[in-house]
């Protein structure tokens, strides 16, 4: 506990991260506010008002689209799914990298030579096309969205962790445990996590965007979410087939999207500056 | 220089093999197969069919049968497209995503590295700052938002641009798909430039170079530049792989016969060979692109090659 | 009018001066030592002469080089005056050279930049420089990348780089200290020669190094100059406090302080320990061939040799922390086998280790009392709370820190505080031997002289067992009951403190000797009695390992490696052990 406050501590200090922290909480609260308020429906289709641009009646602000859906409440639907999407999928990611890394980085020798080469053969391959063949595979089903953007996004937190790993075993301090006779589990969780525990939250900051994206690609290509339901990426992509009558279709869920990715970057970037300036030291 | 050359060629080949397997199981994973969705047939001109393209045979040996013509230069006949084979249609629509995809590639690094460079020459100045808030703005924003929005403004609202690819004469038709695939490179090899050169300039080398007298322009060319390309130079293999990803959307959002399209078009027939055929060409690509990557890596920096 | 005259430079941080009110003048060709522990704004200084300050520095005062400003000048007009009038020598020639252009290449852009040749001349410039400068080879050392070439090479072309415009001032910032000491000296020496009538300002914190080389000298603590004057006076008649105390803290080789105490029995015994390492496609490393090495109750054994001579393999290798190919270890008789996490844990608690770097070796996430504690955590599980917390504070306290420290994080103690620390934590435990590798070389003198106090108490008081490891041969001399040189992998002299130092075996071992800086300007020592450095271990020279820089050298030492023999009670590995050494 009093090293979760610490760390809130550190990141108070970031104005960057406290400004796209707080529009991210901003808008997470209106995603689960709105739609509540609001008198109208996900699902309600209004054939009389089709395709109306953005007004107050009915506090429609944001139009409808082309089914006479409320836009403003879709959206904000979309921004629910996009964010359980990525957190429960960065969760993945984070769990499978971290553990695959400190595995690696820990044995050391050819166990991470092998490891790592596997990560280094998948890393520069355009996974996104197995993800595709995966997704039209096994006929969309939700529970595999996770697991596709997941199996994508834990190289890169394998490898950092793997190489921040490697480079605390041979710190002089894991050296001195050693000596003393502590358990390698007791190394493994004392010594080296907690100082694994920076570099962490910047790349899990870093992968909530990148897993957005991967949601929102596949939903734009008609392989993600499935109707009703809908996405920011599946609005995006419904958007794009008006663009000639009603540009805010296209224009409002990018926007969002737009927002909430920039704010992830943002963040992630102010934490990699509040951890690694102060772990230089 | 050559024996490094020649190691990272061998690696690379257990690589490919690795791609070809894990996307051959996939696609023979995936419930249905490439005559499905025409009418159905009576039983024994379904068998008739299935013998004729080797389907009844067990997976292993359609694996095996697949790999000799691989070997040989043929990647099997299109399910969908049945009078051509695989080779035939790869051949047809890859030029023209190589060409979209160089071009953005091209321009990606030349405006990155550039932009970059001057960010971190005058830093934290008022050009520093704004123009990594566009580039960060560039990365964030994903190629399937910036394409159409693009084409909103430029083409259908400014009509500056053409919207749509086909009737289209000239260069003009370009411009907003490679501009739309270079973007999101361009700002992240602009932030991945300005780290680096931010690094190097701070570095000890440096600092001697400044000691000795030597201007900054001439610290720039001689002693600092080469290194700082470096992580920029290792993107590149991320880099191809992620403008393959993006010319999916591309080709989709402009109408553009290209191999993205043909690819999504495959996956959603069951063209089996045809995805095949696709996903062991374009791993081939990003492969030997990593190699080539690799061995300019090791022309660069003398360290690794004299290892 | 002086060369270089600084009028009351200050240097600021924030609040923090790290100059204050300097004033000092160089005259032309005189060689003048800048000395101070470590903060002194040493660095700075010569960081502020040349301009090359962090853009976060403020400055005020006045640096006049030949009558020019150079505070607050243009970068364009520092530059002109870069290299052409002033030039530096940085301490790490690895960090300081540009590993992706060839040596000669450096060098040709500074005359290229200053446009003081074309590249046909420049080429044959630089070739004639880098010939001046001692290196062998020089065609092919100029095609060469800095880390092709060894340290002391490297060092040899940083300053041909320096020189190569014949700048009126050379600034040479600690430019031997990361070099073995054979090296150094011929740096030195180098230095001295080559320099011609450049003046020189020769950073360090090594007095011997300023008795032997420095006409001149200026003592700063604080960042203020609290002394100066010539070499000689200063040494004979310090006027400062803190000029007193440096002089006294520097350890030196003419002065014994050897401890008290008998020593008792046999603690540890290696025999003939052999570790090698396996390279990834070449022939392996040998790092230790065959190596003894035994240590007592109460006795400090010091082990002693520059780089590549296994000394820390060795250590190493008995501990467990690296497999050993061959030899035994045995701690009280008992037999020690495998590697650390193999050994029984009660062996564990006998052998400590306290590292060279003291920061390094405390994990930066946890607390001094949580760090301390460690050990009884492991070794005795029962022990209370509140009976830990009352030992870790006894045990900091014995080691001179007070119970405010128990809750500080790493990051927020000194060098000296936290090697303390590290003490404590290998100490609490009381075990028979402690094994300090190299563990006051990162600290200042009046820090080392505590620390080695309080390694002295510890044996005093429990009959501790220390085994020393160093390559600073005067700190060696103040600490160690015997002392061992190692060359390469194997033991080439083992004698007792007295005998090594006033009558030195192996040619070896006196080469060392002899070129160990000592601070006394009439007695200066640091000579170059060697040539060439030392051979990479890949690629060892056959039968004897030290014949191809031994004066002595015939033929059978090429060709045969020499047996153990005892001359004087002194154990020397040598085909002629005393003989050749007595005719000098």
């Amino acid at each position: 506990m009093k090293a979760l406050l610490a760390i809130w501590r550190r990141v108070r200090t970031s104005h960057a991260a406290m400004v796209s922290g707080g529009i991210l909480v901003g808008i997470f609260v209106i995603a689960i506010v709105g739609p509540v308020v609001s008198p109208n429906d996900y699902l309600q289709t209004n054939f009389d008002k089709m395709l109306s641009p953005p007004g107050i009646a009915q506090l429609q602000i944001f139009g409808t689209d082309d089914l006479g859906r409320d836009l403003f409440v879709r959206s904000m639907l979309g921004v629910q799914v996009t964010i359980v999407i990525a957190i429960v999928a960065s969760f993945v990611s984070l769990v499978i990298g971290v553990a695959y890394g400190a595995i690696a980085g820990y044995m050391g020798g050819r166990v991470d030579a092998i490891m790592m080469r596997f990560v280094d053969t998948l890393y520069a391959l355009p996974f996104i096309f197995f993800v595709i063949l995966l997704m039209v595979a096994f006929e969309r089903n939700f529970l595999l969205i996770f697991v596709a953007i997941g199996a994508i996004n834990w190289l890169d937190m394998a490898r950092i962790v793997r190489g921040q790993t490697l480079s605390l075993r041979e710190r002089e301090f894991v050296q001195a445990a050693r000596l003393t006779g502590v358990s390698t589990l007791r190394i493994i969780f004392r010594h080296i996590a907690p100082n694994l525990i920076g570099v962490v939250i910047v790349y899990v900051t870093l992968t909530i965007p990148q897993a957005i994206l991967v949601e929102s690609f596949l939903s734009f290509l008609g392989l993600g979410i499935q109707e009703p339901q809908t996405s920011l990426g599946a609005l995006v992509d419904a958007g794009v087939n008006q663009t000639e009558g009603a540009s805010w279709m296209l224009l409002i869920p990018a926007a969002l999207l737009a927002i909430i990715l920039l704010c992830f970057n943002f963040l992630g970037d102010a934490m990699r500056d509040v951890f690694d300036a102060r772990d230089e030291r | 220089m050559l024996r490094y050359a020649l190691l990272r060629l061998l690696g690379a080949i257990p690589t490919l093999l690795l791609v070809i397997v894990l996307a051959f199981l996939m696609v023979h994973a995936a419930p249905g197969g490439p005559f499905d969705a025409e009418r159905t047939l009576p039983a024994d001109i379904e068998a008739n069919i299935a013998a004729a393209y080797h389907l009844d045979e067990p997976l292993h040996q359609q694996f095996f049968r697949y790999i000799g013509g691989v070997l040989q230069g043929d990647l099997g006949p299109s399910y969908r497209y049945r009078d051509h084979t695989v080779g035939e249609l790869i051949g047809a629509a890859f030029p023209l995503s190589l060409k979209l995809g160089a071009t953005a590639m091209l321009l990606a690094v030349i405006v990155g590295v550039l932009v970059g460079a001057l960010a971190a020459i005058r830093r934290n100045t008022l050009l520093d700052r704004s123009l990594m808030a566009v580039a960060m703005t560039g990365i964030s924003i994903p190629v399937f938002v910036i394409a159409p929005v693009l084409v909103l403004l430029l083409a259908v609202k400014l009509q500056w641009l053409p919207a749509g690819w086909s009737g289209n004469e000239g260069l003009a038709k370009y411009f907003l798909p490679v501009i739309a695939l270079a973007l999101p490179q361009i700002a992240y090899i602009a932030r991945l430039m300005r780290a680096s050169m931010i690094d190097v300039l701070a570095s000890d080398f440096v600092r001697t170079a400044r000691a000795q007298g030597v201007g900054t322009s001439a610290i720039v060319r001689y002693h600092a530049l080469k290194p700082a390309m470096l992580p920029v130079l290792s993107y590149m293999g991320p880099a191809i792989a992620a403008i393959l990803t993006g010319s999916v959307v591309v080709e989709e959002i402009f109408g553009i016969p290209g191999l993205g399209q043909f690819f999504v078009r495959g996956a959603l027939n069951r063209d089996y060979t045809l995805v095949l055929g696709i996903v062991i060409f374009y791993a081939s690509l990003v492969v030997l692109f990593n190699l080539v990557v690799d061995i300019l890596y090791g022309a660069i920096d003398p360290r690794i090659r004299h290892q | 009018m002086s060369l270089l005259q600084v009028d009351a430079l200050t240097v600021r941080y924030g609040d923090v001066a790290a100059v204050n009110d300097l004033s000092f003048s160089i005259e032309r060709g005189e060689s003048v030592g800048l000395v101070g522990e470590s903060g002194s704004g040493k660095t700075q200084t010569a960081m502020a002469i040349l301009g090359l300050l962090p853009p976060t520095a403020r400055t005020n005062g006045s640096i006049r080089l030949g009558g020019t400003e150079l505070l607050g000048a243009s970068e364009k007009n520092l530059n002109a005056l870069r290299a052409r009038k002033m030039a530096i020598v940085f301490q790490d020639p690895m960090q300081a050279l540009n590993p992706f252009v060839r040596v000669g290449a450096q060098l040709g852009r500074i005359l290229l930049q200053h446009k003081l040749a074309d590249r046909k001349r420049a080429y044959a410039q630089v070739l004639e420089m880098l010939e001046r400068v001692g290196l062998p080879d020089v065609e092919r050392q100029y095609a060469a990348y800095p880390h092709q070439m060894s340290g002391g090479m490297r060092q040899r072309a940083m300053i041909a780089s320096a020189l190569i415009t014949e700048p009126e001032l050379l600034i040479a910032d600690e430019p031997t200290t990361a070099l073995d000491v054979t090296v150094q000296a011929q740096i030195l020496e180098l230095l001295a020669e080559i320099r011609r009538d450049t003046a020189l300002l020769l950073i360090t914190h090594d007095l011997g190094v300023v008795a032997g080389h420095c006409e001149r000298m200026l003592v700063l603590e604080g960042g203020a100059l609290v002394e100066q004057g010539t070499t000689q006076s200063v040494f004979a008649h310090p006027q400062h406090a803190h000029t007193s105390s440096l002089l006294a803290a520097a350890p030196r080789l003419d002065r014994a302080d050897i401890p008290g105490g008998a020593p008792g029995d046999v603690v540890l015994q290696v025999e003939n320990a052999a570790v090698t390492y396996a390279m990834q496609g070449r022939e392996a490393l040998h790092a230790v061939r065959g190596v003894d090495l035994t240590v007592r109750e109460s006795e400090t054994i010091a082990v002693v040799g520059e780089s590549g001579s296994g000394k820390s393999s060795l250590v190493r290798a008995a501990l467990g922390l690296v497999p050993m190919q061959a030899g035994r270890v045995a701690l009280c008789g008992v037999h020690l086998q495998g590697l650390v996490e193999e050994r029984p844990k009660a062996t564990r608690r006998s052998v400590q280790l306290v590292f060279q770097d003291p920061a390094g070796s405390l994990n930066p996430q946890m607390r001094v009392a949580k760090i301390v504690a460690e050990p009884l955590r492991v070794h005795k599980p029962t022990l209370g709370e509140l009976q830990r917390l009352e030992s870790v504070t006894a045990m900091l306290e014995k080691v001179g820190l007070s119970a405010e420290y128990l809750d500080r994080y790493p990051h927020q103690l000194s060098g000296g505080q936290a090697q303390r620390v590290a003490i404590a934590r290998a100490l609490i435990l009381k075990p028979k031997v402690l094994i300090c590798d190299e563990a006051v070389a990162a600290l200042d003198g009046t820090v080392r002289e505590q620390i080695l106090k309080l390694l002295r108490d510890a044996q005093t008081e429990s009959g501790l067992s220390i085994i020393f490891i160093s390559h600073d041969l005067s700190v060696v001399r103040a600490v160690s009951h015997r002392v061992m040189v190692m060359y390469m992998g194997a033991t080439v002299e083992l004698a007792d403190n007295e005998s090594l130092f006033g009558n030195a075996k192996h040619p070896y071992t006196r080469a060392l000797l002899e070129a160990v800086p000592v601070p006394d300007p009439e007695h200066a020592g640091g000579k170059a009695t060697l040539d060439g450095e030392i051979p990479s271990a890949l690629n060892p020279p056959s039968g004897c390992a030290f014949h191809p820089r031994c004066p002595y050298a015939q033929e059978i030492c090429s060709a045969e490696a020499p047996g153990e023999r005892t001359v004087d009670g002194a154990l020397v590995k040598c085909h002629f052990a005393g003989e050749l050494l007595e005719r000098r």
